[in-house]
């Protein structure tokens, strides 16, 4: 009823919440999710690639992205750049064309939906005679020649798209001089390919699918050549000086036509089956490079032997002697070929090859010799291995940045040192504030270090821990050794590999202390690594202890998972965080939490039996806490007993879906492009689930009890020094949450540093408190005597934080899923709270300190909770005295690995995944805003103030 | 009756206690001695014996000094009448197949009559099935309905007591539609429906919530616009206390109100309802602490106790304002309850209830305010 007799609004107050909090989705960081289409302008040098939701992302030199998305939801076709124009065509499935371009507003480009259209044939036609299947736009930039499936191709306006019909090229006229015994095989199918002549825009070459090629000339509306293919045509590619062009056939094959005045229905000049003689695949696409010393370069994607390397996705690059085909990760989309675009030069001199693939983009340097990979600065695969959990640090010192980067470039060296060749637009966001740093964690064990504090999320450096452990897969055994003579030459690229060894090495915590360098991961069979920063190789030996949890209980049986196996002896470890001790829960069941203090050299960690205390310095256990109910038998029995319940909360998420269809179409409209882009994808993913029948929803009432299960299981873990038994002594003490709503509070007793290495660590228990809503504690905080959060350790010491208020009393902050309470310390007596659940019906699923300062006055900074909700929901809740500040919609709540995987920085930003491949991000703070901010500048042909964009007319417009 | 009890008064001095005992219509005198009782079984025997019946089942009793008749059928319960019967003690012998036991029990006194008729006439005496009915005081209430002043009657507010108990709450809920009458006429919309009773659970044996009940509010916080899942977790956060505002399917049994009776709060007239129900419940719908919602801590490992409330210090300003803010709708006047209509909204029921009722305030929702 209190919020009822709550005060009006204070003005004061009110005004300097719209100083402090504001809500946006700044930026999408990773790999699109499905791509469908991909486009390149060497003119603008940017790239575009289109997925199967309807997006559409532009992206060139690193900090240079734009965002578009089809409002039909559509999948994204084909991707043709305007010739010298800031203008792009897409066409969807739906076979709707869309002009896009770039235009500056308020000092940056924005990418804009000009027109859409839909070709319309006559009256009673069959809807394949408009169906687009090629589309050329014209280096005139007037018109577009679009080719259909009835053969016909139809000629539009730019950018009005008016339909010129009485330029359209029909198969009849095509037909017209073919000579009759060809024309009778074969009639006009669809046309396949269309591309303007290199050198004369009057003349395109036209390729229908039965194999059929004509040259037509656009002046007088008639064929001035027929080639006369016999096999099914995929794709066409122009010589640069246009006296040859090359075809390229479903049955695997590659033939060179000569173009000359002389003859006007010639025979190839040459036909090829790279991959012969047995039965070869398609190949899809092909390009012809000029080269100075004369070799040519081919690239050609496919053709691969059907029966033996059928299932490989390939491309292939001949030139002269050296080929290799460069076998990919995933399905190969599309591809472009970086070379040459200046007009008057007479070669084309590729410099690199872009390969989209289903789940990332591969850059090859064509330049150096062996044709080594670039390491993208942006489309980096988030979900080369599945991510299984995230951490994110903010401000890191300088030195620790340096080392990591170090660190990480020693594990770079095969990457080609080409400058990224896609470097359209200029980035004119303000550079990033600090230096942030994103821990991903992964199902095969490795754990991966991104630079998060721009727009391009890039990989720093990553860190395996499968070395400490003996698995099945021995890294001598390397699939990849093929002998010289192997044919075809393969030769993986790419670093997508979804398949894990074993998911016991699976990550599921990280914490990294920024001041020592020290780093704790812990895994799904149970194990916690503390490691150290080395910046040199090393070979030593893991130290290994073992927590019994279970303290010896009797009757219990684990039948999950065995604990990993760990390697006897020195191991090497390369430079960056190595290992130097190695704790095994036992039983060995996932770790759901983990503290490290760098200060105190301990470590905690917890299960779902238990918690325990490691003394990483001594090398010593210091205590194990079992919190298990005698009567929770699932917790005991390990993950297989769980199988049945993960089905239920399957079938449930599939009804909350269907539920929930209504609703998120209302929702819709919320917050920008990134938000629609989601909204998309779950259009998308609900639309495959409509089929399902499901039975009528109801849900059971019921108060949880102490005997429900996992309530033993341990969510938070917290180190504080404050006073646990009376106000005139503070000491160091462990908290521990559960989730059947109880909190330890252990006091510790840490030697001082001369003899920190000759007493023992003690450690007492000294509190119990058990929340009788009985909700899971998710966070535990200490506030000091000003109300201000504990610094972390080593932050004091580094002179980045004022030193906590130890006169004052302390306050304990419990956030379970349902409450959050503040409780007076020593003597635990509660003093607030604010009931969430019970009034909004929502429960919290993160909850973060953020600092959030004003964009009005530099010298106004509080701390606020960040709380993400089941709902989906973002709530900043006042320190100290949990009021609800401010509350923004910002996941959909049927995206529950979104909601799962949030996690919030300390200065009110934040992350979720939107698609396995790709997470957004968000601000909450007026302040710290990382977004993209750039300038695609009309490279004027005349005017040439951008030398890397000059582009001449040579615009060889190709099939994406 | 009153010759004999004036002749065991004299006998008493000599330590031995005068019984006088019936059977049927028959009356037998004996003494016993009061310091040496024996054993129950003797006392069986001896009453078999004075009344001639050897082989028949019987149960004693006995009348106490309130005028209860209590059982004698052990040896602690013999000892107890022999050491408090003054002067004289009463036997009442029953054949065991024709036995009452509703004449046992407390506060039979006032049934006395009733309950030696019954004794005496064994012929007249009714099989009832043996139920055995408590005091209602004796038992902390398990539901109630509340606010029916303030409400429509076409609503009922359901308060549950979880207590402690290990009793479950017992009910479901699930999505379904209901009609409203709005400005535009008649629409759709979605609503929360209670689809299933468990049988013994609480729900159930209320009586007071029913399969497809129409959900409106839960704890004050109306539920329209809230997902199944919503207004599940908050069902649940309020477990403890769960008030529940219905729209129940079957209108035939709504609470008939009196408009004069609009001032008093909670009374209910509906006649399943115990008269005696306390009349405090109606005073908060949610936010409300009650003592068994507190959180329980264990110090140094030590016994559990309750955590105390801590003393208010910079959060009194937001209180007084409250307070404030009470009083000063109270002198602006509201609408009395009786006058409010179908569309009110959930605030303004609980604001109007507050203004209405100074005494009932919910002084006690928030330690903060307690302390003013």
């Amino acid at each position: 009823m209190r919020r009822f007799l709550r005060p009006g609004h204070d003005p004061v107050r009110e005004r300097l919440k719209r100083d402090l909090f504001q809500f946006n989705k700044t930026v999408e960081h990773g790999f699109p999710h499905q791509p469908s289409a991909l486009g390149y302008s060497p003119f603008l040098r940017l790239m575009a690639i289109g997925t199967r939701s309807g997006a559409i992302k532009l992206y060139g030199a690193p900090g240079v992205e734009f965002m578009g998305l089809h409002e039909e939801n559509n999948t994204v076709m084909q991707i043709h750049f305007i010739p010298d124009q800031c203008q792009l065509v897409t066409l969807l499935d739906d076979n709707s064309l869309h002009l896009w371009s770039l235009k500056q507003h308020s000092g940056a480009s924005e990418l804009r939906e000009e027109h859409r259209f839909t070709l319309k044939g006559p009256p009673g036609s069959p809807p394949s005679a408009t169906q687009v299947t090629a589309v050329l736009p014209h280096s005139s930039r007037e018109v577009l020649y679009l080719g259909t499936e009835s053969g016909n191709i139809f000629v539009v306006e730019l950018p009005s798209f008016r339909v010129l019909e009485d330029r359209t090229i029909t198969s009849e006229a095509v037909l017209q001089r073919v000579p009759e015994d060809y024309c009778n095989r074969r009639s006009c199918e669809l046309v396949e390919a269309l591309q303007e002549h290199p050198k004369n825009p009057d003349q395109i070459l036209i390729g229908y699918s039965r194999g059929l090629i004509v040259l037509w000339d656009l002046q007088n509306s008639k064929v001035t050549h027929h080639f006369l293919g016999s096999q099914q045509l995929e794709n066409l590619y122009w010589q640069r000086d246009g006296s040859k062009f090359i075809s390229c056939h479903y049955d695997g094959s590659y033939t060179q036509w000569p173009v000359s005045s002389d003859n006007r229905q010639p025979e190839p000049l040459e036909n090829l089956v790279p991959y012969g003689p047995f039965p070869c695949k398609a190949i899809s696409k092909i390009y012809w490079q000029t080269t100075k010393n004369g070799l040519p370069y081919i690239i050609f994607q496919g053709g691969m032997p059907r029966a033996s390397y059928g299932d490989r996705h390939s491309i292939s690059v001949v030139h002269g002697s050296q080929q290799t085909a460069f076998d990919f990760t995933s399905r190969v989309i599309d591809f472009f070929i970086i070379f040459s675009s200046e007009p008057a030069a007479e070669f084309d001199d590729p410099s690199a090859m872009v390969v989209l693939a289903e789940e990332e983009l591969v850059v090859i340097d064509l330049k150096t010799a062996g044709w080594p990979a670039v390491h993208p600065p942006y489309l980096a695969s988030l979900h080369c291995s599945a991510i299984t959990c995230s951490h994110h640090v903010s401000n890191i010192p300088l030195k620790l940045w340096e080392r990591i980067i170090s660190a990480g470039s020693k594990q770079n060296i095969h990457y080609s040192n080409m400058p990224w060749p896609i470097d359209g637009g200029t980035n004119i966001a303000p550079d990033p504030p600090q230096r942030d740093l994103l821990l991903t964690g992964h199902e095969d064990g490795t754990v991966r270090f991104w630079d998060a504090s721009g727009v391009c999320l890039h990989l720093l450096y990553k860190l395996s821990t499968v070395r400490v452990f003996l698995t099945d897969a021995d890294p001598n055994d390397n699939m990849n050794t093929l002998g010289e003579d192997e044919w075809p030459p393969l030769r993986k690229v790419g670093t997508f590999d979804p398949y894990s060894d074993d998911p016991r090495l699976g990550i599921q915590k990280i914490y990294l202390c920024k001041y020592s360098g020290y780093l704790a991961v812990a895994g799904t069979a149970g194990q916690v690594l503390v490691m150290e920063l080395n910046d040199e190789d090393a070979e030593h030996v893991v130290d290994h202890a073992e927590a019994d949890l279970l303290q010896d209980q009797e009757g219990y049986r684990w039948k999950g998972h065995e604990k990993l196996k760990t390697r006897d002896g020195p191991v090497r470890f390369e430079a960056g965080f190595q290992p130097f001790v190695l704790v095994q829960c036992q039983p060995p069941a996932v770790v759901t939490s983990l503290a490290l203090h760098s200060e105190w050299k301990l470590v905690a960690f917890g299960t779902s039996h238990g918690f325990g205390l490691f003394d990483h310095q001594q090398k010593r256990l210091v205590f194990v806490k079992c919190t298990l109910h005698p009567s929770d038998q699932l917790a005991l029995e390990g993950p297989l007993s769980r199988v049945k319940s993960l089905k239920k909360s399957l079938r449930q998420s599939f009804r909350r879906i269907r539920r929930s269809r209504v609703s998120s179409r209302k929702r819709r409209g919320g917050s920008g492009n990134a938000s629609e882009v989601q909204e998309a994808n779950a259009k998308f993913d609900q639309d495959a689930l409509q089929e399902m029948e499901l039975a009528p929803v109801q849900r059971k009432i019921e108060a949880r009890s102490a005997e429900d299960s996992f309530t033993g299981f341990v969510r938070t873990l917290y180190f504080a020094d404050t006073f646990l038994r009376d106000s005139s002594r503070h000491c160091p003490s462990l908290w521990a949450g559960t989730n059947g709503g109880t909190v330890y509070a252990f006091c510790l007793r840490v030697p001082p540093a001369e003899r920190r290495m000759d007493e023992p660590v003690r450690a007492e228990q000294a509190k119990e408190i058990q929340l009788m809503h009985r909700a899971p504690v998710v966070g535990i905080l200490v506030l000091d005597g000003r109300s201000t959060p504990l610094p972390e350790p080593l932050e004091v010491a580094h002179d980045l934080s004022k030193s906590p208020d130890m006169q004052g009393s302390h306050q304990l902050l419990v956030v379970s899923e349902e409450q959050f309470k503040v409780f007076t310390l020593p003597k635990v007596s509660s003093k607030l709270k604010l009931k969430l659940t019970a009034l909004e019906g929502c429960r919290v699923r993160k909850v973060t300190v953020a600092n959030f300062g004003s964009c009005k006055t530099d010298d106004y900074s509080e701390n606020d909770l960040a709380v993400l909700t089941n709902l989906g929901d973002i709530q900043i809740i006042s320190l100290p005295f949990l009021k609800l500040q401010i509350r923004y919609p910002c996941i959909r709540k049927e995206d529950v690995s979104g909601i799962a995987s949030c996690v919030f920085t300390k200065c009110g930003q934040g992350f979720y995944l939107i698609s396995p491949s790709e997470f957004e991000r968000f601000s909450l703070s007026t302040k710290w805003l990382v977004e993209p901010r750039c300038i695609v500048d009309m490279p004027e042909v005349t005017s040439n103030n951008h030398v890397h964009n000059k582009s001449g007319m040579d615009n060889t417009a190709r099939k994406s | 009756m009153n010759r004999p009890h004036r002749g065991a008064a004299g006998s008493r001095g000599l330590g031995t206690m005068e019984v006088k005992s019936k059977f049927g219509a028959e009356f037998r005198r004996f003494s016993l001695e009061r310091s040496k009782p024996g054993k129950f079984e003797e006392f069986y025997g001896l009453l078999q014996h004075v009344h001639k019946i050897p082989n028949v089942d019987v149960l004693v009793g006995y009348t106490d000094i309130h005028g209860d008749l209590l059982p004698i059928n052990n040896d602690d319960n013999y000892h107890k009448a022999v050491s408090t019967a003054n002067p004289l003690l009463r036997i009442f012998i029953q054949r065991k197949e024709d036995a009452d036991y509703s004449a046992f029990g407390t506060d039979t006194m006032t049934r006395k009559k009733n309950v030696l008729s019954n004794v005496l006439r064994p012929d007249n005496h009714k099989k009832k099935p043996h139920i055995v009915i408590s005091m209602p005081q004796d038992f902390r209430p398990v539901s109630s309905i509340i606010d029916v002043d303030i409400l429509p009657e076409t609503h009922r507010r359901v308060r549950l007591y979880k207590y402690g108990t290990d009793k479950p709450l017992g009910f479901y809920i699930r999505d379904g539609s209901s009609v409203r009458v709005t400005p535009h006429g008649l629409e759709k919309v979605p609503g929360i429906f209670i689809s299933r009773l468990v049988p013994g659970g609480l729900a159930q044996s209320t009586g007071l919530l029913a399969v497809n009940d129409e959900v409106l509010e839960v704890n004050g916080i109306e539920v329209s616009g809230k997902s199944l899942d919503q207004v599940t977790d908050m069902m649940i956060a309020n477990s403890r206390n769960l008030i529940i505002t219905v729209r129940p399917a079957n209108q035939r049994n709504n609470v008939v109100r009196n408009s004069r009776t609009s001032g008093s709060s909670g009374q209910s007239t509906e006649s399943s309802l115990p008269s005696s129900m306390p009349n405090i419940l109606a005073n908060s719908l949610q936010g409300e602490e009650e003592s068994d919602e507190e959180d329980i801590i264990i110090e140094d490992s030590g016994e559990p106790q309750q955590i105390p409330k801590a003393t208010p210090t910079s959060e009194s300003l937001e209180s007084l304002t409250q307070i404030e803010l009470l009083h000063e709708s109270t002198q602006n006047g509201f609408l009395p309850s009786s006058e409010m209509n179908l569309n009110h909204s959930t605030g303004s029921v609980s604001m109007e209830y507050e203004v209405q009722d100074p005494d009932h305030r919910s002084l006690e929702e928030d330690g903060t305010i307690i302390t003013l």
